[in-house]
């Protein structure tokens, strides 16, 4: 659905996104991930046309942007970062407003300005005059306007940005819903968030992707991933932590070792799985008579590989 | 076509939606009468003409054309809006268009609510309707300018006081330079031995002052129309250019 080919942009001498290349099928829904600056609105904002590209190309549904832009918007609907909206209208106002622009009338465009009223829950608010309304209706408002063609293509950029965790979670679900039969870029600072909705996350930092996989994949790319956690006692931190060193199947040990006690990480030989280390451990502890309570293999988080791979150049 | 009727009715509904029109069109009528009645010498004439009327019309544009146009684009950009309008299934130019159509709309509603003035000489005397028309015309068209300008100019900047006061210099010069004393001031000096008299027309050529203060006389050249036309057209295209180039 969603091609994107070497897109670059430069600001004056600033590479914003470099020849960034991407696709998304129709059925998927691809997590946007990156810190402050790293060029996610960027690319979203060439990808709907809004911006053009320095070089590159994005074609949707087969219609390319530069070439026949009508046709490709008509495709996607988009939720700007800062979700703009028209301050001096009122929600069904605006609404019919971007209906209109989306090519219908009449009783048509009525269904689909009630159709989006009721998935974003505005009801309540429909005649009210948008700058009166609170940040987290606005920002529902203005998705209510991206999807109110019920598009093939979503890019929302920060969907759940300023919703109470009710709301965030009523976006989620139907950020998944409208998976399944859509193309759906989205962007966000919350690392559940893509756990929760995204068969896919691409990861960028300073315009280049750094990582690309499912949330799971990403997960073990962590360094952390597939260590043991051991907290244990019976002896002094110090002694503990000599002999889980000394244990066959371990490379390294860290962590903090305690008068009583030691807590930390295991890291496996490699080719070696954590199940044999911990069930190692667990025998350590019955021979020297010591108390675990905590023994389990790290499953790796999302938020750790984030760090990892976008902190290393802060330039 | 469809588009540019969706734009238009949207920001014609924001303007009176907003005080901000009817305040214009108040404000518009009482300069435009106060002027005439008070320095136009309306009454002292005695004659059925509304010559004295137009002759201060340029001079309140200045600031009126400005203050109809300035929220044009500054509006849309300091909301973000451009980013929606934009990404929408419509050309820009469709967007342009709506939008100078629904101020042009404006303007032509303040025009009307001076219709008064009409029916006045219309009672004193035998006024030449032709002359009144092509005044009205004439009027029409340097408002329509000064938006067109605006228009640009406003495409420019998210802050619209920068926008009326860059608007206003704008308007002030080109209808300063074809102001009567100026054009007199050029004909009479030379520079290095040549005479500037040939300033003088090329000016007045391109003023709105000159325009509009000869169509309120009655005199409705071909090259008037063209004028006002294509600097309606040449500022519209620049905010078209500007809009794609501050993307970039
Ligand atoms: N119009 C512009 N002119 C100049 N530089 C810009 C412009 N827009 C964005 N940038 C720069 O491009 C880079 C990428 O910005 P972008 O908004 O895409 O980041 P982001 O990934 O969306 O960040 P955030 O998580 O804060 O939303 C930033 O360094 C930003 O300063
Ligand atoms: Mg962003």
């Amino acid at each position: 659905m969603i091609e994107v080919k070497n897109l670059t942009k430069q600001f004056g001498p600033k590479v914003a996104v470099d020849n960034l290349s991407l696709s998304v099928r129709k059925g998927e829904v691809l997590g946007f991930l990156g810190p402050n600056g790293a060029g996610k609105s960027t690319t979203m904002r060439m990808i709907t046309g809004f911006l053009p590209p320095t070089s590159g190309g994005v074609t949707v549904g087969g219609d390319d942007m530069l070439e026949a832009p009508n046709l490709a918007k008509a495709r996607i609907g988009y939720l700007p970062e800062s979700a703009p909206l028209y301050l001096d209208m009122t929600v069904e106002g605006f609404l019919g407003f971007t209906a209109e622009l989306r090519g219908k009338s009449g009783s048509e465009k009525k269904a689909a300005v009630d159709r989006a009223i009721e998935t974003c829950f505005l009801q309540k608010v429909r005649r009210q005059a948008i700058d009166t309304l609170s940040k987290g209706y606005r920002h529902r408002t203005c998705l209510a306007q991206a999807i109110i063609h019920d598009p093939e293509v979503l890019i929302l950029d920060e969907p759940t940005d300023g919703l109470d965790p009710n709301q965030k979670d009523v976006v989620r679900n139907l950020i998944r819903e409208m998976g399944k039969t859509k193309a759906i870029i989205f962007s966000t600072h919350i690392l559940e968030e893509v756990e929760a909705c995204c068969s896919r996350a691409i990861i960028i930092d300073q315009g280049r992707i750094v990582a690309d996989g499912t949330p799971q994949d990403l997960r073990r790319r962590a360094s952390r991933a597939g260590a043991v956690h051991v907290v244990a006692t019976g002896l002094s931190g110090g002694a503990i932590e000599k002999e889980l060193g000394g244990l066959r199947h371990a490379a390294r040990v860290e962590g903090s070792a305690l008068a009583e006690s030691f807590s930390g990480i295991v890291w496996p030989k490699p080719n070696t799985g954590a199940g044999v280390l911990a069930a190692e451990i667990y025998q350590l502890a019955g021979a020297k008579n010591l108390v675990l309570s905590e023994l389990h293999e790290d499953q790796g988080r999302l938020d750790d590989m984030f760090r990892e791979l976008t902190s290393g150049n802060k330039s | 076509m469809r588009n540019v009727w969706i734009v238009f009715k949207r920001e014609l509904i924001s303007y009176f939606t907003t005080p901000l029109a009817y305040v214009l069109i108040i404000i518009f009528c009482f300069l435009s009468l106060s002027l005439c009645l008070f320095f136009g010498g309306f009454i002292e004439r005695g004659d059925a003409s509304l010559s004295s009327f137009f002759y201060f019309h340029p001079w309140i544009y200045m600031i009126f054309g400005p203050a109809i146009g300035m929220r044009l684009w500054s509006e849309e950009h300091r909301m973000g809006t451009t980013e929606l309008l934009l990404t929408m299934p419509i050309s820009p130019w469709e967007a342009i268009l709506g939008k100078f159509l629904a101020a042009f709309t404006v303007l032509a509603v303040t025009l009307l609510s001076t219709i008064g003035m009409v029916f006045t000489v219309l009672s004193l005397g035998e006024p030449d309707v032709g002359v009144i028309f092509s005044g009205y015309l004439g009027s029409f068209l340097v408002g329509a300018s000064s938006i067109a300008i605006t228009c640009a100019v406003s495409a420019l900047t998210r802050n619209q006081i920068t926008c009326l006061l860059v608007s206003v210099t704008i308007c002030l010069v080109l209808t300063l330079i074809g102001f009567p004393p100026i054009s007199d001031l050029l004909r009479s000096s030379s520079f290095l031995g040549i005479k500037l008299g040939f300033l003088a027309d090329i000016c007045n050529g391109v003023s709105l002052f000159w325009h509009s203060t000869e169509m309120a006389r009655g005199l409705m050249r071909i090259q008037s129309l063209i004028y006002f036309i294509s600097l309606i057209g040449f500022c519209l295209f620049l905010t078209s250019v500007i809009i794609r180039s501050k993307r970039a």
